[in-house]
C-alpha cells in the first residue's frame, strides 16, 4: 500500500532542477574532460563554488534547526572519507572507494509489523523535502574517535506518527539492504548480513532521533549511508544503521548486528557512557578527528538533558 | 670455541666475508627500512587520512609483526631451500622488527596517550590485547639487549640460545595481540597467524625428522 503524497511539496520539487538532470551533469563532468571543464567553470564562478558544485547535489530548502553544538565542524572530506560501513569493506577508506557507484535510486523501504500503514514506500514518501532540517550533532564512534557532523533529515518521530504504529509496537527494527553484488563487503561474513538495528519506541520518538538523507547540505553520499540512515547522537555510531530498506514495528526487542557479533562487547542500548568501558578499551576519552589530544567523553555524548530520562532507574553498566 | 653459531652472528664487516654477502646484507637492510620512507611520504602527502595517529599506530604494528615473521622465516628458508644467507643476517632483521615494535609502542605512549601513564597502566592490566602486546615487547627488548656478540660470550651460547627461543613466543603473542585488537574482521590477523604456523610447522617437521631418523 502506498501513502498518497501531499501536493504541497510536489510543487516545490518542480521548481528545483530534476534529480536526473543533476546526475547527468555530474556524470558528464566526471567522464568528459573534467580538468578542462573545471578550468573554464572555475574561472567563471571561482574555484570554491565550482568544487561545491561538482561535489554533490545540494538539498534545497533545508532549514537550520535549534539542534546544534557550538563546536567546530569536522571537515567534509573527513566526514565522507573516514567511514565504518562494513558493507563496503572494513577499512576506513573502503566505503568511500567501493560505494562510489552505489545506486540509491530507485529505493524502496518496506514498513511492516505492528503498524496501521504497512507497505512499500519511497524515500520521498517518508521524508518530505519541505521538512528537511539541518542538525549539527556530535558523532561518537565506539572505537573512541568522534566528529561533529551537520546532518540533514527529519525527526524519526514525524515519520512514525504518519505510519501509525499500533499499541503493540514497543520497538522499531531497521534493516540495511542485503545485496552482495552492490555491497561487495557482504561477500565476506564479517558480520551477519543484513545489518540490523533497533530502538525502543520511546528512543525512536525522542526529538533527537533523526532520519537523515543528507550531510553538509548535500544529498547523502553512499559511503555515509545513502539514501536514508538513522542518527542517534547519544549512542555509539554503530546504532546509526545505513541504507535502510526495512522498518518493522515489533513487540519484542529486535536483534542488533554488533550484539549478535559480540554480545559481551556491544549491547542493545549502546549509549555513549564514559564510565562503562568496552571490554577491550576505555571509553573515558575520545579523539575528535583532527585533534591531537584526546578529550573526555561526555555522558550520553553530551545529550544527557534530552535523553537521560529515558533510562531512569536502569543499571547502565548492565544495559550497555 | 668455534661453534656453528658464530656464522650466524658474524657481522657483515667481519674479515671473512665475501663481497656479495655484504651487498646482500645492505640490500635487505635498506629493504626493511622502506616502510619508514613510505610512512614519511604518506605523512607529507596527507596519505594518513582523517585519523593519522591511528594510521601510524596500525602502520608500525603491521610492520613490526611482518618483520618479525621475516626474521622467523630465516631458518625455514634454510631447511626448505638450503639458503644460508637469511640465517646469517637474521640478527639485523630481528633488530628491525624490534625497531618497528619500539616505534609502535612509542606512538602509543607519546602520541596516542600523551604520557598518560595511569591510563596506560590501566590498559596494560585491563586489556588483554595490550597485556600480550606488552609481554611481546618485553621479550623482544631482552632479545635486542642481548643481540651483540659479547652477550653470547657472557651468557654462554646455551643460555643465550635458550633465551632467544622466546622469539617464537613473541611472534605468537604478536599475532594474538592483533587478533584480539580487531573488532570483527579477523582476516588479516589470521593470515599472519597462518604464516607463523607455517614457519613453525616447517621447523617442527624438520625437528621430528631429525629425532626419528
Amino acid at each position: 500500500m502506498l501513502i498518497k503524497i501531499p501536493k504541497s511539496w510536489m510543487l516545490r520539487e518542480s521548481d528545483a532542477t530534476p534529480q536526473t538532470l543533476y546526475r547527468d551533469r555530474r556524470k558528464f563532468l566526471k567522464t568528459s574532460a573534467t580538468v578542462v571543464a573545471g578550468g573554464i567553470a572555475g574561472s567563471f564562478i571561482g574555484p570554491e563554488a565550482f568544487a561545491a558544485w561538482v561535489r554533490g547535489e545540494k538539498l534545497p530548502n533545508v532549514m537550520k534547526s535549534g539542534y546544534t553544538v557550538d563546536e567546530e565542524l569536522t571537515p567534509f572530506e573527513d566526514v565522507t572519507g573516514y567511514n565504518n560501513f562494513y558493507e563496503f569493506g572494513t577499512g576506513k577508506t573502503d566505503p568511500a572507494d567501493a560505494a562510489n557507484d552505489f545506486k540509491t535510486d530507485p529505493w524502496t523501504i518496506e514498513v511492516a509489523g505492528e503498524v496501521a500503514k504497512p507497505g512499500k514506500y519511497s524515500v520521498e514518501d517518508l521524508i518530505r523535502s519541505s521538512q528537511l532540517e539541518e542538525r549539527i550533532y556530535r558523532h561518537r564512534c565506539v572505537e573512541t574517535w568522534s566528529m561533529v557532523v551537520p546532518w540533514v533529515g527529519v525527526p524519526l518521530a514525524s515519520i512514525i506518527k504518519r505510519l501509525e504504529p499500533t499499541s503493540k509496537a514497543k520497538y522499531v527494527a531497521f534493516e540495511t539492504l542485503y545485496n552482495p553484488k552492490r555491497m561487495p563487503g557482504q561477500k565476506r561474513s564479517v558480520l551477519q548480513w543484513p545489518y540490523v538495528e533497533g530502538l525502543r519506541m520511546d528512543e525512536a520518538m525522542n526529538p533527537l532521533t533523526l532520519m537523515a538523507t543528507g550531510v553538509y547540505g548535500e544529498v547523502m553520499p553512499p559511503q555515509n549511508g545513502a539514501p536514508i540512515r538513522l542518527i542517534t547522537p547519544w549512542k555509539y555510531g554503530f546504532k546509526g544503521i545505513k541504507s535502510i530498506v526495512r522498518i518493522t514495528f515489533t513487540e519484542k526487542q529486535p536483534p542488533t548486528s554488533w550484539n549478535i557479533a559480540a554480545s559481551n562487547e556491544y549491547g542493545f542500548y549502546a549509549n555513549v557512557n564514559p564510565t562503562v568501558d568496552h571490554p577491550r578499551w576505555s571509553q573515558a576519552k575520545e579523539r575528535r578527528i583532527g585533534d591531537f589530544f584526546k578529550r573526555p567523553t561526555l555522558m550520553f555524548n553530551g545529550y544527557e538533558e534530552d535523553v537521560a530520562s529515558l533510562y531512569a532507574g536502569m543499571d547502565l553498566a548492565r544495559n550497555f | 670455541m668455534a661453534s656453528p653459531m658464530t656464522a650466524t652472528i658474524t657481522p657483515p664487516w667481519g674479515l671473512n666475508l665475501r663481497k656479495s654477502y655484504r651487498a646482500q646484507w645492505w640490500l635487505v637492510f635498506v629493504a626493511l627500512s622502506l616502510p619508514l620512507w613510505w610512512l614519511a611520504y604518506l605523512a607529507f602527502s596527507g596519505g594518513l587520512g582523517a585519523n593519522p595517529i591511528e594510521a601510524i599506530n596500525r602502520f608500525f604494528g603491521d610492520w613490526a609483526l611482518r618483520t618479525l615473521l621475516i626474521a622467523l622465516a630465516a631458518t625455514p628458508a634454510k631447511i626448505v631451500f638450503g639458503w644460508v644467507w637469511p640465517v646469517r643476517m637474521r640478527r639485523m632483521i630481528g633488530l628491525w622488527a624490534f625497531a618497528y615494535v619500539a616505534l609502535h609502542l612509542s606512538n602509543y605512549i607519546v602520541i596516542d596517550q600523551f604520557f598518560d601513564f595511569s591510563e596506560i597502566w590501566k590498559d596494560i592490566v585491563k586489556r588483554k590485547f595490550i597485556t600480550v602486546g606488552m609481554i611481546a615487547f618485553v621479550i623482544l627488548s631482552m632479545l635486542a639487549a642481548t643481540s651483540w656478540n659479547g652477550a653470547i660470550k657472557r651468557m654462554g651460547a646455551k643460555a643465550w640460545k635458550r633465551l632467544h627461543k622466546l622469539v617464537y613466543m613473541a611472534g605468537a603473542l604478536g599475532c594474538l595481540h592483533y587478533i584480539w585488537m580487531v573488532k570483527a574482521d579477523t582476516f588479516d590477523p589470521l593470515v599472519h597467524l597462518g604464516i607463523l604456523a607455517l614457519l613453525l610447522g616447517v621447523r617442527a617437521v624438520h625437528l621430528g625428522r631429525k629425532m626419528w631418523a
